[in-house]
């Protein structure tokens, strides 16, 4: 089966900071990949440049959908919605920039999908925070992307609302959408994701499932993902030392 | 853009308090320049205490000249609030009842009489520096026009007497006994009398006394003219080099209906795009969904078209109160787009710059309130250097341009209307590209 998305070789420099050297990785048809790493690793730089909104210094992302102008979806952290604008204004506005020929049917579909018919009507600024991420997340649907991606989805929202959302995600993988997210939540990648891409420094470090990253920072199956990647980080930085 | 438009005016309709602002304020400045212009006192109001006695009279040679005559025309050059004492009038002075009060004390008739000495009035007023320097020029004008009017009776009378002097007649008054001949009559008197006369010392000295009276008689003649030119040395005859006249209300109204238009449509673009920002959904639109170019066009035209019809029901609602010719409304149509354009280009740049329309709004603010008074700076009010710095800062930002245009279309007035559209369309294109710079700074 050949790759829905392939990031070939991106690095990305901010002056004399590099914060993306040379990653590459394919993504196939449905899979759920969680991209965690501690803080500055590049995970944010890393998705911007999947989703169009930065450019490469180096290397390229392909997606192979075999279809012109087709592009990935996005939700970025902070919901990028018009808070004057009712859910379904929302919707209907990005369907028509999109291009999509009959924008008020996938208005109907995405508000089926996510579960928003009943706050079709209601302005974006009025719902809570995890109606808001849910109206974020369908914006990047509506114009029914091959690959979704998701900045740090469940941040900002509670415990019941996570569940929610993490529920939502899991049934557009099933129904083979791919879907690629940052988290800071390593419990919720664990979870949810059956690949886990570990970046650290602007590097791959680790490209696997979860079990394997728990075998490599020392737990069982049952074991907790984020003592595992913190064994496992720091002996990557032991073994960075040794080497010097 | 079709849809980023119908998305913008959509929100636009939300913001009850933006609209009621849009509504509201080209109603409340047309009214208050409408009632400001027709209904300004062209005089000021100035109370006048006149200590001198009834009747009281200055006295030039054989003629007397009534001081209430010197009132008069001072109350003719103001509003006269006449009150009875300094003390009434230093209290309405001082409750802004008046502007100031002249007070015009009872010696002033001998010491104008005297010859030796200039008459003296007070002039009691109060207020901030910004009003003491109104009442000094107000009450200078009106003196200064007083004094010539008064001027011009002391000449009268004294030009009676000096005919009196030339014709002759009853000079009792000038303390002269009975009927005294006229100093026109003594040279052909006196060269009768030479006639009869032999060659001799005698003769000679009455000559020289005839050609003495000639003399005197001519110039005495011309000393009326001397004294019209000492009473009003200068007359001023006024040339206008450039355009037409632009009638100061009309002017007033050119520049306000120019400072609303710029600050709203500088204030919408920039707010506008700043907006975006804010909401988040900027990245979202400029990852191909919506080019830089269309993003910022659309935001510029919005704010265009909005600012623009603020201006024109302005420029409607002013009509009412002050003459304005709708003959030239195609030229008011034509500053207005090409002003609220250059303006809306000038708005985008900033709101590119900034990241939350709070930001925003207070950049533009800040940016476009001190080009209002650059842009009023008259050549000659500073430096020549400064004014040099100032047209040059006014020269890269639209405000002027669109005023002159404004002025030209509404007025008539130079420069023409042709040039400074060519420069707001130079400045349009300029702000465009630094907005569209500015958006750069998202990669």
């Amino acid at each position: 089966m050949s790759p829905v998305l392939s990031v070939r070789a991106v690095s990305k420099r901010y002056g004399e900071l590099e914060a993306l050297k040379n990653v590459s990785f394919d993504v196939d048809a449905g899979g759920l990949v969680a991209i965690i790493g501690p803080n500055g690793a590049g995970k944010t730089t890393l998705l911007s440049i999947i989703v169009g909104t930065q450019t490469p210094s180096a290397g390229s992302i392909e997606l192979n959908v075999g279809e012109v102008g087709s592009r990935v979806g996005w939700a970025p952290q902070s919901p990028a919605l018009y808070s004057k604008l009712s859910v379904a204004e929302n919707l209907e506005l990005f369907a028509h920039l999109e291009g999509l020929p009959d924008a008020r049917a996938a208005v109907e579909r995405m508000l089926d999908q996510t579960g928003l018919r009943e706050r079709a009507s209601e302005r974006v600024g009025r719902l809570s925070g995890g109606n808001r991420q849910r109206v974020n997340v369908a914006l990047g649907l509506i114009g029914d992307p091959p690959v979704l991606a998701l900045d740090e989805p469940s941040a900002a929202l509670d415990p019941a609302q996570r569940d929610r959302l993490w529920s939502f995600i899991a049934g557009l993988a099933e129904a083979g959408r791919t879907v690629v997210f940052s988290t800071h939540n390593v419990a919720e990648a664990q979870r949810n994701a059956d690949r886990v891409i570990v970046l650290a420094e602007g590097e791959i470090v680790f490209d696997g499932t979860p079990s394997s990253l728990l075998a490599k920072g020392g737990e069982d199956d049952a074991g907790d993902l984020e003592r595992a990647l913190v064994s496992f980080l720091a002996q990557l930085s032991d073994s960075d030392a040794l080497s010097r | 853009m079709r849809w980023m438009l119908r998305k913008d005016l959509l929100i636009l309709g939300r913001s009850r308090l933006l609209i009621a602002l849009l509504i509201l304020y080209p109603v409340a400045i047309a009214l208050l320049i409408g009632f400001a212009i027709s209904r300004s006192p062209s005089q000021p109001r100035v109370a006048i205490v006149d200590e001198t006695p009834p009747g009281e009279t200055v006295r030039v040679g054989s003629q007397r000249v009534s001081v209430s005559q010197y009132a008069e025309a001072l109350f003719s050059q103001v509003q006269p609030v006449k009150v009875p004492t300094r003390e009434d009038a230093v209290a309405r002075v001082k409750s802004g009842d008046v502007l100031a009060a002249v007070v015009i004390p009872p010696d002033i008739s001998a010491k104008i009489s005297s010859g030796t000495e200039q008459g003296e009035l007070e002039v009691i007023y109060n207020g901030n520096a910004l009003e003491q320097s109104l009442v000094q020029s107000e009450i200078g004008s009106a003196l200064a026009q007083a004094n010539l009017g008064f001027s011009a009776q002391i000449q009268h009378a004294a030009a009676q007497a000096i005919d009196l002097l030339l014709r002759g007649g009853d000079l009792g008054l000038l303390g002269a006994p009975g009927r005294l001949i006229g100093l026109r009559e003594i040279p052909p008197l006196l060269h009768r009398v030479i006639a009869n006369q032999r060659p001799g010392p005698e003769r000679v000295k009455l000559e020289r006394i005839s050609s003495f009276a000639e003399f005197a008689a001519q110039n005495l003649d011309v000393s009326k003219d001397v004294l019209s030119t000492v009473g009003q040395p200068i007359r001023v005859h006024s040339t206008l080099l450039r355009g037409r006249r632009t009638p100061l209300d009309t002017f007033a109204v050119v520049v306000a209906v120019s400072v609303s238009l710029m600050f709203l449509c500088v204030l919408l673009a920039a707010g506008g795009l700043a907006l975006e920002r804010e909401e988040h959904a900027l990245a979202r639109l400029l990852r191909g969904l919506v080019s830089r170019e269309a993003l910022l066009a659309e935001k510029a035209l919005l704010a265009a078209g909005c600012s623009f019809a603020v201006a024109f029901a302005m420029l409607a609602g002013v009509s009412a109160f002050v003459a304005l010719d709708w003959g030239r409304a195609g030229l008011w149509v034509l500053a207005l787009a090409f002003g609220s354009v250059a303006f809306g280009a000038l708005g985008v740049a900033i709101g590119a710059l900034a990241r939350e329309v709070r930001a925003a709004s207070l950049l533009a603010f800040l940016l476009t309130l001190p080009l209002v008074f650059l842009a009023l700076v008259p050549a000659g009010a500073v430096s020549g250097g400064f004014y040099d710095v100032i047209s040059a800062v006014s020269f890269v930002f639209p405000f002027k341009a669109a005023l002159q245009a404004l002025d030209a279309a509404v007025n008539g007035a130079a420069p023409s209307i042709g040039a400074s559209l060519v420069h707001l369309a130079g400045l349009t294109l300029v702000f465009g590209a630094l907005a569209r710079v500015g958006l750069r700074r998202l990669d």
